[in-house]
């Protein structure tokens, strides 16, 4: 599998990461040398293997259908770029 | 006194031969005067931390004490603590002052211990060799041109420079046992699910474990018994009754099985540290341990697998970082898109968003079969292999890392061969076991240095007190993990 | 060329829990801003969620309901897209098992002749967690975000492409939102959002097997806009179709003002979710027991009591249909019925004239100010020949308008009718001897005549004399 500057832009924008293009060009050969690495997984035959998601075989959990939590809108407010009248602020959605 | 163990300076408080807040002053007067170099504390907070060294004292002095009760604790940033400032080692929460406690936080002052500080690390743990904290590197205490490992380097070369009696770390492919194998410390990473990870933020959620970085193995079973414990918060908590990890500290090894897997002495390994890892064995061998050979054939397997799993669950768990409700936000954007990809780009460091574009990749269409399950399915395969070898071994030893701490810069730039780094340890995070580093002696680096060279044991599910009771019997016949670097007086 | 259209939902049901799907924080809604988003709503760094039992219960409740396969184990799976609405940036879904697996709906399409029933496959349902709001005009440029909505626990719903018009399609909406209230899973508020549903729609040639592509018609939260929007959208696809163009796969939205349908701008690009299972959560697991437990605390489906309405009160189909169409109408006639009225006057009642004034005064049936047993007490002065239909309809006024209960309104209107023979008898022979050129007619065999008859004696008796006896001793009097 080999990448161009053109799929690490497209990644980088799904990924919602500004590269320019000669950080594009960086990444790609930083990149390239790690798709490298992992690439020695195709060699492996995995026919019939359950893939593991969790270490433990274990359920999960449920929790009662109680409230636990109070209003911190202050403080949670308090670390935010941009608040107004208990809003976060960013630039215009567009739908 | 710097040099005495947990249990040493806990003795001390419940006799009040020294108070908290004195001894909690003597290591805030070392950091003073050795972190401006070293570098292994972000943040401090003298106000807060003697704030807690006075309850301690009061707790003390009611009786009220515990095992932990007044003892100075590093704690790695990447844990909230409710007022302190959480960076996680990145620009991205230069200003994010935590709102409320992790779990491990609550534990930890729920016993009266007393938090030093938050420890620097590798960017969202992101690292083997701490070099990619936003706040600078951390120089290794015994060497100071050289890496203190990573990502848990911070709270390493805190307890390696004596700056505190313990600290705290967190592992997803051995960001606990590789720092405390190249700081000369004992590390332990528990099973996965022993201890909570609210409030730990996340790396790579299937892997993520914390755990003690201490002075000796005793130490670290005290440490265990606080941090470990079901936390109903964490769905991946296990809900198991408590254990006293301290119980079979003193139990005889004679009879001990022990596997030694051939991959982990193979191509690869240093000499000069192969050579320290057999000296180990043969003083184990004397302590009545018996040897196996045993195989993990799937060893080399286990960086692809991680360097794929790890990335895209990181992918995935730092998209939260997106200015909108806390942490960096650009100062200059255009639209909505626009303040996404700039405050991102400028608030992670490189490493992290390699590691973001390869999860993001591997996980994008037409690519997840290829790649993420079937990293899963040779991560069924590696932890078999793990299920086998407990079939014939009690618990399995070898090197924690390939080399002694290498110079700062020597793998900045090539992030395959520090990956590399991680090879004796990847697998036991994949596999959710319990694993531990421990000093087993030094080598001498070209320019002269003794450099510490850890001895990694692996145990069963649940087997940490196997564990560190292994380590504890060599601790009671070797003076590695007593040894001090110099320049730290 | 003739076209079909072909039609699927995703419904988005908002479960009725008191706290969010993964957290303890409170659902309830209209709350000040971000006063309900706690630290795993706003998905601050290192926390962790946790799976409300009660979301699971509802998600169980709904596979019962619609005979489907509830999975014995499932898996949230991580959603992977940026939004400002979407705090952790992915949200917790189903992806590949989801915990409600195929089942079926029936639904009756149209009325009167041209009424029918159609079977609508469910593919399956998955529970989800809600995005929070985005309210523009905060600030000029800006939009606001709110996640007191964030996290809140969703069931999506999703059907096969089985429907061939709007009609169906807003029969199977109706009859699904009946459901979801009926089983007391979603409060079915269309106007808070509790209930959108997302239309699929595509068009092909009459007779074609292979499906069109389609568009999706994003958050419909009422049945008159979704009628319209599929409509708008269908005749769009064919003429564009029609015109030489193709169908663009894309997601549009439903302007009310203009009636019309618009591609959405900000959706377009964004559909590589890189779907993963979460592995904050473990997978959930279902027992027969957890499944028992749950079926024991369900309420009658609407297809068993209409099954029972028909059997055991001897009901017609229709009015069986029609009686659970909705719980509470159910619950009301079911009430009715056990404070003793007769069970076919009961449903001619609540199909009727309680119906009627709902609808005209828009309300639902629990806010009816004529509660079940006091519809029953008038029905069973009926029965009981207390008073004539028509002076039921007059005491059913005065109830619904709160001028007393049905006896005292009887009472205090004069309406009693009169049931006295001898005093019958004496109305009747006042009417015969008056009215001598009507008994001739109907002798001679106009039969009109006779119920001529009948309403001079009704007069005569200022309406309360019983029909039924007044038609009987005319009959005997004129001996017909």
């Amino acid at each position: 599998m080999s990448l161009n500057s053109a799929d690490i832009k497209r990644i980088a924008h799904l990924a919602r990461i500004e590269v320019s293009d000669t950080e594009a060009e960086a990444t790609l050969t930083k990149l390239t040398g790690i798709l490298g690495l992992i690439e020695q997984m195709q060699a492996v035959d995995t026919k019939g293997i359950i893939p593991m998601s969790h270490s433990q075989d274990v359920t999960q959990r449920l929790r009662e259908d109680v409230v636990t939590e109070t209003n911190q809108r202050e403080l949670f407010q308090s670390i935010a770029p941009a608040v107004e009248g208990g809003l976060y602020l960013v630039p215009k959605v567009i739908e | 006194m710097i040099n005495k163990s947990l249990k040493q300076l806990g003795a001390m408080l419940q006799g009040k031969e020294i108070s908290s807040v004195e001894l909690t002053q003597e290591f805030l007067k070392r950091i003073d005067r050795l972190n401006p170099e070293i570098n292994a504390f972000i943040t401090l907070d003298k106000d807060k931390t003697l704030a807690q060294a006075k309850h301690a004292d009061s707790l003390l002095a009611a009786g009220k004490g515990t095992a932990l009760t007044g003892l100075p604790i590093g704690q790695k940033d990447i844990f909230v603590a409710k007022g302190w400032r959480t960076t996680c080692g990145s620009k991205m929460l230069e200003t994010f002052i935590g709102p409320y406690d992790a779990d491990i936080i609550e534990r930890f002052d729920g016993v009266g211990a007393v938090n030093l500080g938050k420890t620097n690390m590798d960017e969202f743990a992101m690292g083997s060799s701490n070099e990619t904290s936003y706040f600078g590197k951390v120089q290794n205490p015994w060497d100071r041109s050289r890496v203190p490992g990573g990502s848990s380097g911070g709270s390493a070369a805190a307890v390696a420079a004596r700056l505190c009696a313990a600290a705290t770390g967190t592992d997803t492919g051995g960001s606990i046992r590789q720092p405390a194998s190249l700081c000369g410390l004992s590390g332990l990473k528990p099973t996965y699910g022993l201890a909570s990870r609210f409030g730990m933020i996340a790396f790579a959620s299937s892997l993520d474990q914390s755990g003690p970085m201490a002075k000796s193995c005793e130490d670290m079973a005290l440490m265990m018994n606080v941090l470990t414990g079901f936390d109903k918060r964490d769905s991946t908590s296990l809900n198991r009754e408590k254990e006293d990890y301290t119980r079979d500290l003193s139990k005889p090894l004679a009879g001990l099985k022990v596997g030694l897997p051939k991959e982990y002495f193979a191509e690869g390994l240093g000499a000069d540290v192969a050579k320290v890892v057999h000296e180990a064995i043969a003083e184990y061998k004397k302590l009545g341990a018996e040897m196996v050979d045993i195989s993990l054939p799937n060893t080399q397997l286990s960086i692809p697998v991680y360097y794929v799993l790890a990335p895209a669950e990181a992918s995935s768990n730092l998209s939260r970082f997106d200015g909108v409700r806390y942490g960096h936000r650009a100062k200059e954007y255009g639209d909505l898109m626009d303040m996404y990809c700039k405050s991102r780009a400028e608030g992670f460091g490189a490493e992290v968003k390699r590691r973001i574009l390869i999860g993001t990749y591997v996980l994008s269409a037409g690519y997840y079969d290829a790649y993420y399950l079937k990293a899963q399915q040779i991560r069924r395969l590696i932890a078999q292999d793990f299920e086998n070898a407990f079939k014939q071994c009690d618990i399995i030893m070898g090197p924690t890392a390939p080399s002694t701490a290498f110079k700062a810069g020597e793998k900045a730039d090539d992030p395959v061969a520090m990956y590399l780094q991680d090879i004796y340890t990847i697998a036991v995070n994949l596999a959710g076991l319990p694993g531990m580093s421990i000093p087993a002696g030094f080598a001498p680096s070209e320019d002269g240095k003794r450099l510490p060279v850890g001895l990694q044991i692996i145990g069963n599910y649940f087997d940490e007190a196997r564990m560190l009771n292994a380590g504890h019997a060599y601790q009671q016949v070797t003076d590695w993990h007593t040894q001090m670097p110099e320049g730290i007086e | 060329m003739e076209w079909e259209v072909v039609i699927g939902l995703e419904t988005h049901t908002q479960l009725q829990t008191k706290t969010k799907i993964f957290s303890g924080a409170s659902t309830a809604f209209g709350s000040e801003p971000n006063t309900q988003a706690c630290v795993v709503s706003l998905a601050l760094p290192g926390v962790l969620p946790v799976l409300n039992k009660e979301a699971v219960k509802c998600a169980i409740k709904f596979g019962l309901a619609v005979n489907a396969e509830i999975a014995s184990r499932s898996v949230f799976a991580r959603k992977n897209y940026f939004y400002p609405d979407l705090p952790k940036g992915y949200q917790i879904s189903q992806y590949e098992l989801p915990v409600v697996g195929k089942g079926s709906m029936t639904i009756q399409v149209g009325s009167g002749d041209k009424a029918y029933e159609k079977v609508i496959n469910i593919t399956r349902a998955h529970l989800e967690e809600d995005a929070g709001k985005s309210v523009h005009g905060a600030q000029e440029g800006m939009s606001g975000i709110d996640l007191n909505r964030a996290g809140t626990p969703l069931l999506e719903i999703v059907t096969e492409p089985d429907m061939r018009s709007a009609a169906e399609a807003v029969a199977y909406a109706k009859k699904l939102h009946d459901l979801v209230q009926w089983i007391g899973i979603c409060d079915g508020n269309m106007q808070e959002g509790s209930f959108r549903c997302d239309v699929n729609v595509s068009v092909r040639p009459k007779g074609s097997e292979k499906l069109g592509t389609r568009r999706e018609i994003k958050n419909l939260n009422s049945f008159k806009f979704m009628q319209q929007a599929i409509e708008y959208e269908t005749r769009w696809q064919i003429e564009t179709l029609e015109d030489g163009g193709t169908i663009q796969q894309a997601t549009v939205l439903f302007n009310p003002d203009t009636g019309e349908t618009r591609a959405m701008r900000s959706k377009e690009e964004a559909n590589d979710y890189r779907y993963f299972p979460d592995p904050d959560l473990l997978p959930l697991a279902i027992s027969e027991s957890d499944i028992s437990t749950v079926k024991a605390d369900m309420p009658e489906l609407p297809e068993a009591m209409k099954a029972r309405f028909e059997a055991q009160y001897g009901l017609a189909h229709y009015d069986a249909n029609a009686l659970t169409s909705s719980r509470g109408t159910a619950d009301y006639f079911v009430s009715t019925v056990e404070a003793g009225s007769d069970a076919k006057l009961a449903a001619n009642w609540v199909m009727g004239s309680v119906s009627a004034k709902l609808n005209a005064e828009d309300k639902e049936i629990s806010a009816s100010p004529i509660s079940p047993s006091a519809l029953a007490s008038l029905i069973k002065r009926i029965q009981d020949g207390t008073i004539s239909n028509n002076a039921a309809k007059q005491v059913f006024e005065a109830m619904w308008a709160g001028e007393g209960d049905a006896d005292s309104i009887i009472e205090s209107k004069g309406l009693k009718q009169v049931s006295d023979s001898g005093a019958i008898e004496a109305i009747v022979d006042e009417v015969l001897a008056a009215n001598v050129a009507m008994v001739e007619e109907f002798k001679a065999g106009k039969e009109k005549a006779f119920n001529a008859l009948v309403g001079q004696a009704m007069k005569a008796s200022k309406g309360k004399a019983n029909p039924a006896q007044v038609n009987e001793i005319l009959k005997k009097k004129l001996g017909a």
